[in-house]
């Protein structure tokens, strides 16, 4: 590996601050964000509501949505629950044999603009962002289409053109941010005959919502819907029946919703930093193990080698030793064989020359031919030891090779 | 000629070419009906369920399955089980084939595709979970690209560029795992946006946690998984040092899995301890949540454990089978099965023939995409000219 540590900490450190910039993990913080200073509201009294669907109307109108099916004076879709839809940012629904009211109750559904929305939290190209008005808006030019704006909002309320191919918009209510910024109410507030719909400031809201508890106590559940839930939202609601009976959940807790991630995205800056110190740390341990076990392993073969050497020279010199040994043997009993003979040979000589002196006198010569014998058996034996002395150079060589 | 022809056209006949032909036929019809007339016509989505299997299946599912790249390259190179070598290269192209059509599989799913890189150019959404996933995923389909590159250069001759890459194993690696930690988890972490939705059982703050350690499981079991599968098919790309190994690595990676299953259940456990959801259990979800529990997290536990004590490989490969089962089913559960568990059944989402069909398709095109590169580059076997620069 050329690349210095130093220099691989450095890039992960970039790719780390890449993540980070501009995130925030307040999770555990103490602050709390009660919407923007003055922005605005709509407060909703069930109380009020007669499911006219005036709203609705006016709604269609004023975002100039493609009309539906049946007429708005037409009552009876009232009696199937709906939703919004890509036609219509606003639905009434109207909720029957509620024990807690003698007749219906009719309740308005569209976005309620979360002070801290969850799609906007979601939206990984901040298409959706909350106005000072109060209103959540979203921004055709930078949505991808990737609908979790949809799974993150707890009200289930953004809806998607999924029979456009190429351009699906998502579509919500705007609070009608454009008819806002003109000084105009929005549609669906200016339309509603009864007064179940209020626009104002959020504060403002809250505190005449909070008169019309106390005044009419008997009329109303203690309770304003949307003040807290989901750490609060710009649509509030009175009613007269506990509110899960008018389907708004009572179980979605005060946490805002990007209180809900912002502790796993908090972790993402500690696993950029530590997690490559903790694997460089694995590999270099593991590496250290690897080169101890290479050294282990090369002092033991080299303690091998040492130990097969000197006893390879031990045999050697035991057998050059031995081999001096026998030589000499060879070498003392050549000679004195040779000597025993030419003492046999001098003896015969002797005899031979008392015969001849004896019989012939001075005619036979002495025989060399048996001194030249013995010379020559003595090189012999020579030689062989000599021979032996070389192959146990081999065997050690050999041991050698082995180890 | 005519009888050489015939011999071609009986070896590219096979059974699995014609099934796989008409698979890639019917998915690009698909594709051209959900390019032509919008999700609307090809999917079952609807106001309620916005994300399917093309999310459930294609991203969740795939991601988890193609974490065998980082975790092999995590446990060669940085925990020193080099013994495992040439199960590398494998797990890689597996990994990077993976993401690649996780990637593919997205732009069938987003409703402006070409705007995929928005978030890094416009937007900048730092609050979501899913920038953070899309920011990782492309930067780990880069390195396990890079990781990858070595096999074509190989194949290819481009020695210099080859080596030069090679000497960034160890950084690559490194950034890997990195990044893998990071959206492995960031995948379960999407859905904590939404505990409203979710179900008890399985929404649980610890869901990046139970993600991530899911993803080792996933990755050791696919590892051995697309191992047994490669060596039906592919038995004569192997050479010597591959073939020796896998059954090593078989038995470890069947030891790691089964510890890590271990670590697994006893979150999942403290997950419900936390929450005190015990009297959950005893309800329809509490069942199925379960047989999840128990059937593929306890049981391949044990079974991986019995394996290796046993040395019985063929438990092994059946018990990696069964946890990618586990793994898909619970990625399906927390995307799709317990998700808007509350809302009547009229409104709960089935998928269409036709996202089957891609999601078949995908799948099909991995395949596809693996047989043409391990029959033709270095990945099965040692390339004679780079042998031992590892």
């Amino acid at each position: 590996m050329s690349i210095s540590r130093r220099k691989f900490l450095g890039w992960l450190g970039a790719a780390g601050a890449g993540t980070t910039i501009g995130s925030k993990a307040n999770a555990a913080s103490n602050k709390v964000f009660k919407g923007y200073p003055d922005s605005m509201g709509v407060l909703h009294d069930a109380t009020l509501c007669v499911g006219c669907r005036e709203c609705e109307a006016a709604c269609n109108k004023v975002n100039e949505l493609s009309a539906p099916d049946k007429p708005f004076t037409d009552l009876t879709v009232l009696d199937v629950k709906r939703r919004t839809k890509n036609e219509a940012f606003t639905v009434v629904n109207r909720y029957d044999g509620i024990p807690e009211s003698k007749g219906p109750v009719f309740r308005k559904t569209q976005c309620n603009h979360c002070l801290e929305p969850a799609c906007a939290s979601a939206c990984f190209v901040r298409a959706f962002k909350k106005t000072e008005s109060g209103a959540v808006v979203w921004d055709e030019s930078v949505c991808v289409g990737c609908r979790y704006c949809m799974i993150a909002c707890p009200f289930d309320i953004p809806t998607y053109e999924y029979d456009n191919p190429l351009t699906p918009k998502v579509l919500k209510c705007t609070m009608c941010a454009p008819r806002i910024e003109k000084g105009l109410l929005p549609g669906c507030v200016e339309s509603c005959p009864k007064e179940a719909l209020t626009y104002g400031k959020r504060e403002d809201l809250i505190k005449i919502a909070r008169d019309r508890i106390s005044k009419y106590p008997d009329r109303y559940v203690d309770h304003i819907y949307g003040e807290h839930e989901m750490g609060g939202t710009s649509w509030l609601y009175l009613s007269s029946v506990p509110f899960e009976k008018i389907a708004l959940r009572e179980d979605l807790g005060i946490t805002p919703a990007p209180s809900l991630t912002s502790g796993a995205l908090g972790v993402v800056p500690m696993v950029v930093g530590l997690w490559p110190v903790l694997l460089t740390g694995v590999y270099a341990m593991s590496k250290r193990k690897e080169k101890i076990a290479t050294e282990e392993r090369e002092t033991a073969v080299a303690e091998a080698i040492d130990k097969t050497t000197a006893e390879g020279e031990v045999k050697l010199s035991n057998a050059m030793a031995k081999a001096e040994k026998d030589k000499e043997k060879a070498i003392e009993k050549a000679v004195k064989t040779a000597l025993e003979e030419a003492e046999k040979q001098a003896e015969e000589e002797a005899a031979a020359k008392t015969e001849a002196e004896a019989a012939k006198a001075d005619q036979v010569e002495p025989d060399k031919s048996a001194g030249k014998d013995q010379a020559e058996k003595i090189d012999e034996a020579q030689t062989e030891e000599a021979d032996e002395a070389p192959k146990t150079k081999d065997a050690k060589t050999n041991d050698e090779e082995e180890s | 000629m005519s009888e050489d022809a015939a011999v071609d056209r009986k070896s590219i006949m096979t059974p699995f070419n014609i099934c796989a032909g008409i698979i890639v036929i019917a998915g690009l019809i698909v594709t051209f009906i959900r390019f032509t007339q919008g999700l609307g016509a090809a999917t079952n989505l609807s106001e309620y369920n916005p994300w399917g299997i093309w999310i459930g299946f294609d991203l969740l599912v795939g991601v988890a399955l193609a974490a065998g790249g980082y975790v092999t390259s995590a446990a060669v190179y940085l925990f020193g089980m080099k013994r495992f070598h040439s199960a590398v290269r494998p797990a890689i192209l597996t990994g990077f084939l993976g993401y690649l059509f996780v990637v593919v599989a997205l732009h069938y799913d987003l409703g402006r595709p070409w705007r995929l890189p928005y978030p890094f150019i416009f937007g900048y959404g730092t609050t979501s979970m899913l920038f953070e996933v899309g920011l990782c995923v492309a930067l780990y389909l880069t390195v396990l690209f890079l990781e990858f590159s070595t096999a074509p250069m190989e194949w290819l001759g481009y020695k210099r560029t080859r080596n030069l890459v090679h000497r960034l194993t160890l950084v690559l690696t490194i950034f890997g795992v990195v990044l893998s930690t990071l959206h492995q988890s960031s995948l379960g972490a999407l859905f904590l946006i939404a505990p409203s939705k979710l179900h008890p059982l399985w929404y649980s703050p610890y869901l990046p946690t139970y993600f991530f350690v899911s993803s080792i499981i996933a990755g050791l079991s696919m590892v051995i998984f697309e191992g047994t599968l490669a060596h039906r098919a592919f038995h004569h790309k192997m050479d010597e040092a591959h073939k020796a190994e896998h059954n090593p690595l078989t038995l470890g990676f069947g030891k790691a899995a089964s510890l890590v299953l271990a670590g697994y259940f006893s979150i999942k456990v403290i997950g419900i301890a936390a929450g005190n959801h015990w009297h959950l259990l005893a309800t329809g979800y509490g069942f199925w949540f379960l047989v999840e529990l128990m059937g593929f997290i306890a049981l391949p536990c044990l079974l991986y454990a019995m394996g290796v004590r046993e040395q019985n490989l063929k438990l092994i490969r059946f018990t990696a089978a069964w946890t990618v089962l586990g793994i898909i089913i619970n990625r399906l559960n927390v995307s799709i099965i317990a998700f808007n568990w509350q809302l009547p059944s009229s409104e709960r989402y089935f998928p269409h023939w036709m996202e089957f069909t891609i999601s078949i398709f995908i799948v099909t095109l991995i395949v596809l995409a693996y047989r043409f590169i391990v029959t033709r580059m270095p990945i099965l076997y040692e390339h004679p000219e780079y042998k031992d620069s590892h």
